[in-house]
């Protein structure tokens, strides 16, 4: 006569009243973050990264905390144009004489904002499209795909700059140039796993018990797909600041405002590759760099705890 | 006296890996004489596929092998590389189990069936065309099917595809490794009875992998049970399969309802928990935490293969305690 | 093959599938047509007024081109007119040129071509390979480090990469000099048809071409690493193996062209990345292709040539990727219709 094993008595919560089904599904959420998260913190790669995006986030925080705004003016400026590295600006002078470290400081501000703004924008109408055309297929499916496509067929910065230029150069119209031109990556992704979750069995039975369509998103399909989102999310933000870095360069900022790219545009048009001033143009990359690589790490260690099969590369 | 075929000698393997070493394969010894057949059984984990792998010596970079597999007298696992892959295909051919991903799915069939041939011989591309028809008609496949990608074809039809690129360079022993797991009972039995046949026409020595006992009481002359990666009973395959002595492979053969039997039917017997991790082996035998008959000398008694009956042996302390004296060898 | 019956339906499935994939070609190409028209008479206020609010001009310039945008007639008219002189070649006149676009465009094409052909044939046989050789011995140093140069190259504004490469090279750091010319196509004065003339705008080409080719081989080699890595754990490369090939001919003759499949299709759906690093490298290095070309008329902003640039732009990113569409099926036989 075989043997059956008994399965072990798992979270057995004997007292108090029975828990709603909300609290259930919450206390299972958190669970599965908190494992999310200690699997996350395995992962080296991911712990690096993680560590240089604090400190750059908490350097554009603090940034008039540790630089004074008045080191951006230019009519305050004292240092001599284009000096090289020294005791007192370690990381040189511009071609006004300020500080080359205050402006790298302050430029994370504009350089993460927009990256983030962008990144909302783009992440928002991404997700909405792909749940929308993933969801309700056939039709809406078809022409949202088409759009999709050729946002994502038609080259980056051209359509960028028709746009930038017709729009007018401001934080708010970089943001929103960015955004909307960077959505259809996040569309397809959710489009794929709303199109997955909507065919499962038991969609098919909550809409037989009277289930919406608002209620099948809201419930079922958007908490499949946030995790997706979040993940692509990290890799969306990288590529934004690179965005803006790239437009900023070609002048299409704001004119009022540093960033990393204006930087790089203010160095290359007064002459600093000329000169071979190069720490004016080395800091404005490097952090670029070092930001970008630092998500770009994230976003990996993210979709490898997210799919267990990519582990290991 | 025939020269044994295959003749495995304390094989161990060992997978490398980042959490530690695995032991897949703990001490295996098999002969298989030429035209012989023999069956190898084990729920998945057990160890069974590493071990069909391990005697053509095709396990990734980071294994650990060690002990001998004396393919016609050469040891596979010391052979010069050069010589390891002429005696590929050309001795000892595999039938690898889901032969979808074991066919390269953007080369036509008979590419690939002709990959084989031209590795191991001069012909022309004629004399090759000719004989990937041959091999394809000898499993009972037209031979325009060679034009054909594998995912045109079915999973029948691609096991034989995969069966007639194994016979390419005639072999003296075939490999299968689960060749009808995944299939339809149909067409199991027809690839089983196409595997028996070739053996009867071509003499070959087979080594079959399934973990299905009773596939193999029907195909083979013997049985070799294994566990845990080690060999647990093996005898001939009509006794081992109707009178078990070893109570894992009692199991076995009872988790398979016997196709008109009304009793089997109504009281199919399924083992319970789960193969235990190589990681972590239970001591002693590594069964007993399973074993309905478990007694308390099972988890520190050392267990071997003891003779169990005429030709046969059974890793179990019932078995040797049922035997007072150790019959002579 | 098959029956007769059977043949034509084949084909009639596969020319659907062209037709198809043609049809989508020219859709895409008409939205951008209609993207183009409506981008400047969507916005708020007087589109004169808009295209010349940074610039003095006089009135009745301002006027004329009022009239040139043909706002008095309803819109349809407006559009049919558009698309009638766009399909003619027609693509206006630019403002600062004072030249039809489409004559200051085919002036600038052939610089672009030029690098950008260069840099992305010699990017992808580079890149591929390192990607190749990385996934086949990963772990390798090899691997580790081209893997973080790649990843790096990827992470940094190539024209950042650009400048830094012109300081080094173009203009000297320290005691260095440089060795390359800082900028333009070739010095003023040489005969381009002789050989000292091809030999001056090879010297010209190099910085500009290696900082592209660079940019692109990070991630064609990332691409390329990730597929192979894929596809070295498929069953069927065991397979090749037991029959004897040997290692390098399983890599050779069944991971890697398997694991180009996937690595093509991506390139192809980067293509827009690969122009948008024209613009950007060309301004760096005053090279006088169709991206300065850019980059001089978002300065003005001169609306024609940007909009004829972006068509044009648009147009060869659409046709590359339906040539890739059609050609996928001769290269991957799971892909083929019938």
């Amino acid at each position: 006569m075989a043997q059956t094993s008994a399965p072990p008595a798992k979270d057995a919560e004997l007292t108090g009243p029975a828990p709603s089904p909300r609290a259930i599904v919450r206390a299972r959420r958190r669970r599965a973050a908190a494992r999310a998260w200690a699997e996350y913190r395995r992962n080296r790669v991911g712990m690096v990264g993680l560590a240089i995006l604090i400190v750059f986030i908490a350097l554009a925080v603090l940034a008039p905390v540790l630089v004074p705004s008045s080191a951006l003016d230019v009519t305050q400026a004292t240092g001599v144009p284009f000096s090289p590295p020294s005791a007192e600006y370690p990381f040189g002078t511009d071609e006004s004489g300020r500080s080359v470290l205050a402006l790298t400081v302050w430029g994370s501000r504009v350089s993460l904002l927009v990256g983030f703004l962008a990144t909302v924008i783009s992440v928002l109408i991404g997700s909405v499209v792909g749940i929308v055309a993933g969801h309700f297929g056939r039709w809406t499916d078809s022409v949202l795909m088409r759009v999709t496509d050729w946002f994502l067929v038609i080259p980056f910065l051209p359509l960028a700059i028709v746009l930038a230029t017709v729009l007018g150069p401001s934080l708010a119209n970089i943001a929103f140039v960015i955004g909307i031109t960077s959505w259809p990556g996040t569309a397809r992704i959710v489009r794929a796993q709303a199109l997955a979750v909507t065919a499962r069995p038991y969609i098919e039975r909550a809409r037989a018990l009277g289930a919406g369509d608002w209620h099948l998103i809201t419930r079922h399909i958007l908490p499949n797909v946030v995790p997706l989102i979040f993940a692509n999310t990290v890799l969306i933000v990288a590529i934004a600041i690179l965005s803006e870095t790239t437009l900023a360069f070609l002048g299409l900022g704001d004119p009022l405002r540093v960033s990393w790219g204006s930087m790089l545009d203010a160095a290359f048009s007064h002459g600093a590759a000329s000169i071979g001033a190069w720490w004016y143009l080395v800091p404005p990359g490097l952090a670029i760099l070092l930001v970008v690589l630092a998500f770009t790490m994230c976003g990996q260690a993210l979709e490898a705890v997210l799919n267990p099969r990519l582990r290991g590369r | 006296m025939t020269v044994t075929l295959l003749d495995v000698r304390d094989l161990e393997v060992t997978y490398r890996s980042r959490a530690g070493d695995v032991p897949a394969v703990r001490g295996v010894s098999l002969q298989l004489d030429p035209g012989q057949t023999l069956g190898l059984a084990g729920e998945s984990g057990c160890g069974k596929s590493t071990m069909a792998a391990a005697i053509l010596r095709l396990l990734p970079p980071d294994t650990r092998t060690s002990g001998s597999v004396l393919l016609d007298g050469e040891d596979v696992l010391t052979m010069r590389p050069g010589r390891l892959r002429a005696v590929r295909w050309t001795e000892a051919a595999i039938v690898f189990q889901g032969a979808m991903h074991a066919l390269n799915p953007v080369r036509r069939v008979g590419v690939q069936i002709a990959e084989a041939i031209h590795l191991h011989d001069k012909l022309t591309d004629e004399a090759v065309d000719a004989r990937v028809g041959e091999l394809l008609e000898q499993v009972g496949l037209p031979a325009r099917r060679a034009a054909s990608y594998p995912h045109e074809l079915s999973g029948g039809q691609r096991q034989r595809v995969m069966i007639a690129m194994a016979l390419a360079c005639s072999p003296r022993l075939l490999i299968a490794d689960e060749p009808t797991t995944a299939l339809d009972v149909m067409v199991q039995a027809q690839v089983l009875d196409l595997l028996a046949e070739l053996r009867r026409e071509l003499g070959l020595a087979l080594l079959l992998i399934t973990h299905d006992l009773s596939v193999l009481a029907s195909t083979c002359e013997r049985i070799a049970v294994m566990y845990a990666g080690r060999v647990v009973e093996e005898g001939p395959a009509a006794a081992v399969f109707d009178e078990p002595a070893h109570p894992y492979t009692r199991a076995l053969s009872e988790a398979f309802p016997t196709i008109g039997d009304r009793a089997s039917r109504k009281a199919p017997h399924g083992l319970g928990g789960d193969p235990p991790d190589p990681r972590e082996l239970p001591s002693g035998c590594e069964f007993h935490p399973r074993c309905p008959v478990a007694v308390p000398i099972c988890p520190t008694t050392d267990v071997q293969l003891w003779p169990a009956g005429p030709d046969r042996r059974a890793a179990c302390v019932h078995v040797r305690d049922r035997e007072p004296e150790p019959s002579a060898p | 093959m098959a029956t007769p019956a059977a043949r034509s339906f084949g084909l009639t499935a596969a020319n659907r599938r062209i037709g198809g994939k043609l049809v989508g070609a020219v859709l895409s190409l008409a939205f951008v047509l209609v993207f183009n028209f409506f981008l400047f008479r969507v916005l708020p206020g007087d589109p004169a007024k808009n295209l010349t609010r940074n610039r003095l001009v006089p009135a009745e310039q301002v006027q004329a081109l009022r009239e040139s945008f043909g706002l008095g007639k309803p819109l349809p008219q407006q559009f049919a007119g558009y698309v009638r002189d766009t399909l003619r070649g027609d693509l206006g006149i630019s403002y600062k040129f004072r030249r039809p676009v489409s004559d200051v465009i085919a002036e600038r094409i052939w610089p672009t071509v030029l690098l950008l052909g260069l840099s992305t044939v010699l990017s992808t046989i580079i890149g591929l390979f390192i990607g190749i050789r990385g996934a086949w011995r990963r772990g390798s140093t090899f691997d580790r480090g081209s893997l973080a140069v790649s990843l790096a190259l990827y992470a940094m504004p190539e024209f950042w990469l650009g400048i830094l490469l012109l300081i080094a090279f173009g203009v000297g750091v320290g005691p260095l000099p440089g060795l390359f010319p800082t900028g333009g196509l070739s010095t003023p004065g040489t005969d381009l048809t002789s050989l000292a003339g091809v030999l001056d705008v090879a010297r010209h080409l190099f910085l500009p071409c290696l900082t592209l080719t660079l940019a692109y081989l990070a991630e064609y080699a990332l691409v390329m690493r990730s597929s192979l890595l894929d596809e070295l754990g498929e069953d069927y490369l065991v397979t090749a193996r037991a029959k004897g090939l040997r290692d390098a001919l399983v890599l050779r003759r069944h991971a890697v062209p398997n694991a180009l499949l996937p690595t093509t299709t991506l390139i192809f759906l980067n293509l827009g990345f690969v122009v948008s690093g024209a613009i950007t490298i060309e301004t760096v290095f005053s090279w006088p292709g169709l991206g300065l070309l850019s980059y001089e008329a978002l300065r003005t902003p001169d609306y024609p040539v940007l909009q004829g640039v972006f068509l044009l732009f648009s147009a060869a990113v659409i046709v590359a990727n339906v040539l890739a569409d059609l050609l996928y099926p001769y290269l991957d036989p799971r892909v083929r219709t019938g």
